[in-house]
This record gives structure tokens, C-alpha cells and sequence, in this order.
């Protein structure tokens, strides 16, 4: 491939010396007044100057929804794909393109719905992308049916008496297919945002990130004890690396490891002794301490994990398919028409005078 | 004893069998060995989905017809001049097709009590005197394979296993073909076996030699090298041409090739056959389905790729949308189908051109697409590149109709010169378009109507495209009307005016007052029908579209010359109402859907009516 299919003279990159302005687009952004999706532009439009890539070298590929609208606001290369297929046009301009930093924007339905299936298959094989899933917990752009992160019994449009589906848990999901980057964050807490973007951003494969966003219009509030003064430090577990989990106002909750059994629970810090305390290690090779976090809270959202629940090294889909490439290439000895007479007339072949 | 030699222009055998006997390998390499010799060769390999069916059931049947001869050939054959049959179910499965008096040569170890009962045989039909119009050659094929492998250190199945080598000797030496390509190749298969083939060489051998001193077969063949152009050949199948095709349409165009595929019978072997070819910077993603594996496609031509997905009509059914998205995108994007029989499931393995107004009209809103279709398994390789001409030039997905027939069947093909094959070169955008040294994604080239293709990563070219509609040159979001109505017929516009050669009409006296059109795989038994009937000095004219759409331009005049256009397709009459309705003429469909390939002799009965008739 000639230098990543680049035309002559563009080489020369833009000048790195950006700031939140230059990626914003010349595009009237059009979200409902009030939707958390305009609080993570801010904060995606600040962070990207830090991650010191040329504009011309970012891509942006989202589906259909809200969230998918994105790439519209961002001046970088951007596709508005179709529903549910972002992660698989994304894995086919990544693993083509080495030279870009590809991000995959994607909502509740749209990553886990009718494209669950691309989702977990980009995240078992961890192509080299970054996938942003923006949870409302609704269906924003057809006007409010339930989604597959609704909880059970939810009310709305298309059931009025009740949804009567379990929903999925989006960390459990990509943790299930092995996805070797897991986080969460809140639309609201701009710098916790953009720590897991940067986090996101350095991870080699794919980094999977749900972002907690509110539907003012068709799911107000839906993590609002998350955001409240009143209430975020005794429902909010923030996962520091490193770090013994304990959360609550004064520290007074704890996580750690149930004596004879599976899985975390949270117990009140004064009952534990200090060593009992799970240190958080996001680098533990098997999914199952993840898992485990990312089943602790309840459905009152009570014990609720943010931060990087997983990031390990494991080999990039987009390596191996380009090892295997350039290992073939590197065994050519003559020109492509050579090389292609020679693939052409390969096997049994006769002549006719 | 000195057998006598008999020449012969052409010969038709089916070699028949059960799943496991090695049928398909066994004709294959009865093909190759024709090959070397230079006759012309035409190919049909028919087999089961199942990949074993029950042992010794007609279900279970798989054969092999190869057609050779000493003048140009166009279809396998009607109807075999040699049954090879391997048991009972073979037998009976087969027998139909045979001309009367043809040679039939059977398996008798197989012609069991129990393998009779098996497919409803109450009388041994080999005893019953029910083949006393044919030539009946009862050959112990198992026994005689084992006792001539008695020395060998393999187990009494593999020695059973080589009677196909046995019974292959046999009509290698019946029809005087030339061995060591069959020697060569067993030595390779077998590499890591050395007794196995040693042994499969021997059961070759003693095959051979059993046809030189047994009283049974008096006669031997000869068929002639066939007059073909000068050149460098190799015996062809149609995936394998679409594949090399594809391969050298990344060469001559200096792209890296990127298919995305999901396995399904008969397009599979694209893809084995594409992933082969790294060196040339091929990359392949087996993707988890359909949608995806178009998905990457797409996505990889974004990029700067030449992206391609290969299927089969199920596939493209489950491709539609994304297909849309690329009209919308306006990027260029290869979807090869290798059309089988539906609906549904079908029958995956069996043939069938049913998938044509699927690909002109399968998708939601005005979505245009290009539509071409090879004529012949050689023909592929040239189909390929077509495509991937006008999928570069226009920016516009492609749809190549293969089917069943073709993909699997085999041909000689004449190995092009590659610095005579077309060159594809694009030119990606590298600076801003606008009047005011802005960036328009949707501004278009003049002539063709295709878009810059601004891949990411050009500096200055940062822009956002998706599936919504666009403002004309700009590409933003719009929802004007006038501007809709524009983009529409723009569209429509810039597949209309793709460049397709004329279509070209063989009509040799030029007295024909009868055309036959066709399209895609049926061309070898529509020229075959026309050509008996020309000899017979019944004129009829023949015509074959490999574009679909655009259709050529001279296309309304050349029905208009005719008093009747005949169409016969392996469908209900897909194209023929297409023709109808867009040069309102009254062409008559002829139409069969049966999983197989038309016959000639059925073609020539139909269309001598309608001469006849006229």
C-alpha cells in the first residue's frame, strides 16, 4: 500500500499546536437544549489537542441516534453511518488505515440493540478503536420507546404498562466478550470525562467506554443520584488504580471479597479489616474481577463503579492482519505486473503455438 | 493384445458417485490431464449440500461431467457419453441423462443386496437386462484397488479409498490422456503420506494397465488438440477468475485490495482463494456476518482501499442497506454474488439467475447501482476488472452476478498479457475544490458525475459524510426539496451515464429475423443452440449482456432490427421484463429454474418452434 493510500503532499501534516476551536465544525449543532450529549462535545472537543494527532488523521464513524450525530461537530474525518454497523465500518478503515485514530460513537440501541453483534465481535478480536457508548437508557431520536439498558418495567411509549425486558449490562457485555479496555463515566463530571478519554486514547486495541448521558427530554434524571451533591459520594464508587476501593462520604463503604463465594460486595469499612479491602488492579488478566465490579450495583444505581474497570495488553487485531501482510509483501522480489503474471500462470498451464 | 484406437471429436463423462468417493477430485484431475493434451474443456461438478449424505443414498450422490473436444465447446454437454459409476444410487441417479448406447462403467463390489434396496432397486439392474441399450462395462473398481495395494502398508480403508485412482486410471488410458500431471499431483497431496500416495499411484497404475490387457474394453480413444489461439493456457473455474481478477484489479489500479466476507456456498472459495494473496496487499476479514463483512468493505474503501465483499443471494439480501449507504456515500464498492438457488435457503448448491431484479431494485429509496454479469468461468477474470473500472471511475457500489454453474465450472483460459490489462489508477482529492479554497465532497467531476474521493488522513480535506441526504457540492445535512429531487436524479444520472461498450451481435449471414438475448451463465448453451441450428440453416442471431446497468446503448436499436427476442434465463423472466417494459417490445421469456444449466438441445427445440413459427 503507498504509504497508507495517502496522495502526494500530504505528508505534511497540520501544525500540532490546536486548541478545543479547531475541531469544532462550521455545523449548527442540533441536539435538544439541555442534552448531556453537548456537555461530552465540549469536553471530546477539548481533550483532542492533548492527544497531539493532526485533524486530518482522526476519523470519527457513529450509526444512527442522537449520540450518532457526533462526527457532524467535530472538524476531523467523520462518517454518520447506518444503524447499528459503526464498529464494523470502523474495524474495515482501521485495520486498513493504521495511520488514523479511529473512534466509534454509539448510543444504548444502537451499539446494543441492533448492532450488538458488530459490538461484541470488534471487542473479541480488540481492533484498534475507540468505542464511546452514550447510555440514556431510552430511544431519544424515534421519541422515547425503551431500550436494551431500560430497566425492567419500565414505562414509556411502547409500553405503557411496563417493559418486560431484562436489560443488559453494557460493562458485563464487553467484559463477556473480553474486550481488553472497560470504563465508565458521567456526562456531567467533565474531568473524570476526559481522564477516561485520555486512558481510552493510550490503550492499544479496543477501549470500550460507556458514558452515563441524560435525556432531558425522554429520561430525565435517569443518573441524577449519581450527579447530586446529596447523593454521588454514598452511590458513586470511583475505581483509582492501584487504590483500596472505598467510597461513601468519609470513606465508610468498602468493597471486597465476599469469605465463600463469587463475585465483590460492599460492606461498611469498619467491619472489614484493612487487607480486606479490594485494591483496584484494572490490569488483572482475567475478566472475572472486572465482571465482578461491574455487577455491584443495584438497580437504584447504589454502588455504581466509575473509571477504568479493565485495561490489559493483549495482541491488536490490526497488528496481526498487518504483520501477516507485510511478512507476505516482504518476499516479494519483483514488480506487482511481474508478480501478477506469475500469480496468473501458477498450476497446470499448457501452450498452443 | 493390440486394442484398436478409434478417433473422436468430442466425449462427454460423468463421473458419479457417493459424497465420500472422491467424485469431484477424481473428474478434476481427469480435466487437468485433458487439459495438458489441449483439447477444449467445459466442466460441471454437481454435488449435495450435505458434506456426506447418508452412504449409498440417492440424496447422496455427487458427479463430475467434463466435456472435451477438438473444436471450441461452449457448454459440459447434454447428455454423457460415459457413466463412471460408483454404486447402485450413482447408477440410478444418473442414468436418465445418458444418450442411448452410451458406455457405462460400474462399480459391481457396490451392487450389494443391501446398497441395491438402499435406492429401491428390487432387481440387480446390472443382471435384469433393464441396460441392454448401453454399453455395460461390470468392473470389481473396490476388489481390484485393494489386491493391487496388497503389498502397501496402509489400512484396508485407505486402499478402499483409492479406487477413484483406479477407476480415474482406467479412463485415462481409455481416452489416452497424458498421467503425469495426475502422478505429480498425487505426490504433492499425499507429501506428508508417502505410502498413501505411493499407494493411490499404484492404484492409478493398475487402473491404467487393467484398460491395456482386459478383453472388456476393445477399444481405445483419441480426441485431438482442439484449434485454440496461440497463447499460454490453464483450465479455469469461475471463483478462482473472479478471484485473480480481483487480485490484478488491485495491481492496475495501485490500491490495496480489502474483502470482507462471511462464508456461504458457492462464493467460499473467493474468499480461500483471495486470502492466498497477501503479497499483493490483499488483506481478508472473515467477518461474523453479512452485514459486517460488507460493513468493512465500506468502511476500507473510505480509507482508500478497493473494498470488496463476496456472497451469495442471502447474503446480498442481508447486505441491502449498507449497499444503499455506499449510493449514498458515492464510494466505490465491489458486492460479487454468486448467485444459488432461492428462495431462502434454496438450494445452495445448485445454479440459478434469479437474483437480478434483487440487484437492480433490492433496496429501500432510489438507490442505483452498476450490474454486470460474466458469461463463462474464464470470463470472470474480465468481469472483475470491469467491475472494478467503473466501482473506481464512478465512486459507486458494483454488483457482479456469478452464479453456480460458472463459479464451479471450468474452462481453459487463455493467460492475458498483464501489461495489456486496463489500467485503474484514481487519483485521490489532495487539495480543496471550492471557490473559496474550501473543501465540497459532493462537487463533481463534470463527465462522470463521480465525487472526490478525499481519503482520511489528507490535510485540509477534513469532512463529515454519512447516510442522510446532502446539499449539492457542499454534502451538509439537507432536507430541501429541490435539492433532494436533485441529488435523486444526479445519482440516477451518474450510473446512467456509465461508459459500456455496444452490444455486439453474432448473427454471421446476417439473415437472422431471430435474436436471442441472454445475460450472465447462459451464454455457453445459448451460443451452443444457435450454432446447431445455424448448421441445420435455420437463421437465428445471438446477443449477451454482461452489463445489466447500464444497459448498452445500442441496445433499443438492436431489438428493434429483430421480428422476435427470445430470453431465456433460469428464472421466471426477470431481465425479460425489464426489457419489456423499458423498450416496450414483446420479447418472450423462456424460463426454467431447476437448479441446472439449460441444455442445448432443449434451447434448439424451443427456439426452432419460434423460428419455425415466425
Amino acid at each position: 500500500m503507498p504509504e497508507a493510500g495517502l496522495p502526494a503532499g500530504a505528508a505534511g501534516a497540520t501544525p500540532l499546536k490546536l486548541t478545543a476551536k479547531d475541531f469544532k465544525s462550521d455545523q449548527e449543532v442540533r441536539w435538544c437544549p439541555g442534552c448531556g450529549d453537548y456537555a461530552i462535545l465540549a469536553a471530546m472537543q477539548s481533550f483532542l489537542p492533548e492527544l497531539g494527532i493532526p485533524r486530518e488523521r482522526i476519523a470519527f464513524v457513529s450509526g444512527i441516534g442522537c449520540s450518532s450525530r457526533f462526527p457532524y461537530y467535530l472538524n476531523t474525518y467523520g462518517m454518520h453511518s447506518i444503524h447499528g454497523r459503526a464498529p464494523a465500518i470502523a474495524t474495515g478503515l482501521s485495520v486498513s488505515r493504521p495511520d488514523l485514530s479511529v473512534w466509534v460513537v454509539t448510543g444504548d440501541g444502537d451499539a446494543l440493540s441492533i448492532g450488538g453483534n458488530h459490538l461484541i465481535h470488534a471487542l473479541r478480536r480488540n481492533v484498534n478503536l475507540k468505542i464511546l457508548l452514550f447510555n440514556n437508557k431510552i430511544y431519544g431520536l424515534t421519541k422515547g420507546q425503551y431500550s436494551p439498558t431500560s430497566e425492567l418495567g419500565k414505562i414509556t411509549k411502547s409500553t405503557p404498562v411496563g417493559s418486560t425486558d431484562s436489560p443488559f449490562n453494557p460493562l458485563s457485555l464487553a467484559l463477556g466478550a473480553e474486550a481488553t479496555f472497560v470504563a465508565r463515566t458521567i456526562d456531567s463530571d467533565r474531568k473524570h470525562l476526559q481522564s477516561v478519554l485520555r486512558q481510552a486514547a493510550e490503550h492499544k486495541g479496543s477501549a470500550f467506554v460507556e458514558i452515563y448521558q441524560n435525556c432531558n427530554i425522554f429520561n430525565d434524571g435517569a443518573f441524577e443520584v449519581l450527579k447530586d451533591p446529596e447523593t454521588r459520594d454514598e452511590y458513586v464508587i470511583r475505581l483509582e488504580h492501584g487504590q483500596p476501593i472505598t467510597f461513601g462520604k468519609d470513606g465508610e463503604w468498602a468493597v471486597t471479597h465476599p469469605p465463600g463465594a463469587f463475585g465483590l460486595q460492599v460492606k461498611r469499612t469498619a467491619e472489614v479489616a484493612a487487607d480486606e479491602v479490594v485494591v483496584h488492579d484494572a490490569t488483572v488478566d482475567a475478566p472475572a474481577y472486572a465482571f465482578a465490579l461491574s455487577r455491584l450495583p443495584d438497580t437504584d444505581l447504589r454502588n455504581t463503579p466509575i473509571g477504568v474497570f479493565r485495561a490489559v495488553d493483549k495482541p491488536v487485531y490490526d497488528d496481526l492482519v498487518r504483520t501477516q501482510l507485510d511478512t507476505a509483501k516482504a518476499k516479494v522480489t519483483r514488480g506487482a505486473d511481474d508478480e501478477l503474471a506469475a500469480l496468473l500462470g501458477s498450476g497446470d498451464t499448457w501452450t498452443i503455438l | 493384445m493390440t486394442k484398436q484406437v478409434r478417433q473422436l471429436d468430442r466425449v462427454v463423462i460423468r463421473f458419479a458417485g457417493d459424497s465420500g468417493d472422491g467424485m469431484q477430485l477424481t473428474g478434476d484431475r481427469f480435466t487437468s490431464e485433458t487439459a495438458q493434451l489441449g483439447n477444449d474443456i467445459s466442466t460441471l461438478p454437481n454435488f449435495p449440500a450435505e458434506i456426506r449424505a447418508p452412504a449409498g443414498t440417492l440424496p447422496g450422490v455427487s458427479s463430475f461431467q467434463v466435456h472435451f473436444a477438438d473444436y471450441d465447446i461452449l457448454t459440459p454437454g447434454d447428455t454423457p457419453d460415459v457413466l463412471v459409476a460408483m454404486n447402485p444410487a450413482a447408477l440410478k441417479a444418473n442414468l436418465g441423462d445418458l444418450r442411448p448406447g452410451a458406455d457405462i462403467i460400474v462399480n459391481t463390489d457396490e451392487f450389494t443386496k443391501r446398497n441395491l434396496a438402499k435406492v429401491g432397486y428390487t432387481e440387480n439392474p446390472l443382471e435384469d437386462g433393464s441396460l441392454e441399450g448401453y454399453v455395460l462395462h461390470p468392473v470389481g473398481l473396490t476388489s481390484m484397488t485393494v489386491r493391487a495395494l496388497e503389498s502397501f502398508e496402509i489400512s484396508k480403508k485407505d486402499a478402499e479409498r483409492a479406487k477413484n485412482m483406479f477407476a480415474l486410471g482406467l479412463l485415462s488410458w481409455m481416452y489416452s490422456r497424458p498421467s503425469e500431471s495426475t502422478l505429480r499431483f498425487l505426490e504433492r497431496k499425499f507429501a506428508a503420506r508417502p505410502e498413501v500416495a505411493a499407494a493411490n499411484i499404484a492404484a492409478f497404475k493398475a487402473g491404467f494397465n487393467f484398460g491395456e490387457t482386459t478383453e472388456d474394453f476393445v477399444v481405445r480413444y483419441e480426441v485431438n488438440p482442439a484449434k485454440m489461439p496461440a497463447g499460454e493456457y490453464r483450465n479455469i473455474t469461475g471463483n478462482t477468475a473472479l478471484a485473480l481478477g480481483i487480485v490484478a484489479a488491485g495491481v492496475r489500479s495501485k490500491l490495496p485490495v480489502f474483502l470482507g466476507a462471511y462464508p456461504i456456498t458457492p462464493a467460499s472459495d473467493i474468499l480461500h482463494e483471495l486470502s492466498k494473496h497477501k503479497k499483493f496487499g490483499v488483506t481478508t476479514v472473515q467477518a461474523e456476518d453479512e452485514i459486517a463483512a460488507v460493513g468493512v468493505a465500506l468502511g476500507a474503501s473510505y480509507g482508500g482501499a478497493l473494498g470488496v465483499t463476496s456472497t451469495s443471494g442471502p447474503g446480498v439480501a442481508l447486505k441491502s442497506e449498507t449497499i444503499s449507504l455506499a449510493v449514498a456515500l458515492e464510494l466505490p464498492l465491489l458486492v460479487i454474488d454468486v448467485q444459488r438457488a432461492g428462495p431462502s435457503t434454496g438450494m445452495p448448491t445448485k445454479t440459478e439467475q434469479a437474483d437480478l431484479t434483487m440487484a437492480l431494485f433490492g433496496r429501500h429509496g432510489e438507490a442505483p447501482v452498476a450490474v454486470i454479469a460474466p458469461r463463462s468461468p474464464a470470463d470472470c477474470f474480465d468481469a472483475a476488472l470491469d467491475a472494478a473500472r467503473i466501482a473506481l471511475t464512478y465512486r459507486t457500489p458494483v454488483i457482479l452476478l456469478s452464479d453456480g454453474y460458472i463459479a464451479n465450472g471450468s474452462e481453459p483460459w487463455r493467460l492475458p498479457d498483464v501489461a495489456t490489462l486496463p489500467d485503474l489508477q484514481v487519483e485521490f482529492a489532495s487539495a480543496p475544490n471550492g471557490p473559496d479554497g474550501q473543501f465540497l465532497p459532493y462537487l463533481r467531476d463534470e463527465k462522470t458525475l463521480a465525487r472526490p474521493w478525499a481519503v482520511p488522513g489528507t490535510p485540509g480535506l477534513e469532512h463529515r459524510i454519512g447516510g442522510l441526504e446532502k446539499a449539492d457540492k457542499t454534502g451538509d445535512i439537507s432536507y430541501d426539496p429541490a435539492n433532494h429531487d436533485f441529488m435523486v436524479r444526479t445519482r440516477a444520472a451518474r450510473i446512467e451515464g456509465i461508459e459500456v461498450p455496444d452490444l455486439e451481435v453474432d448473427d454471421p449471414d446476417s439473415d437472422a429475423r431471430l435474436l436471442v438475448l441472454g445475460w450472465g451463465s447462459t451464454y455457453g448453451p445459448i451460443g451452443a443452440a444457435c450454432r446447431a441450428l445455424r448448421q441445420r440453416g435455420l437463421p437465428v442471431a445471438q446477443a449477451h449482456l454482461r452489463h445489466l446497468n447500464p444497459m448498452p446503448k445500442n441496445l433499443g436499436e438492436v431489438l428493434k432490427r429483430y421480428d422476435r427476442v427470445v430470453i431465456p434465463e433460469m428464472n421466471l423472466g426477470q431481465l425479460a421484463s425489464v426489457i419489456r417494459s423499458r423498450y416496450l417490445i414483446d420479447a418472450i421469456p423462456y424460463n426454467q429454474v431447476r437448479g441446472l444449466p439449460f441444455t442445448a438441445a432443449e434451447l434448439e427445440t424451443m427456439l426452432e418452434e419460434v423460428v419455425k413459427n415466425a
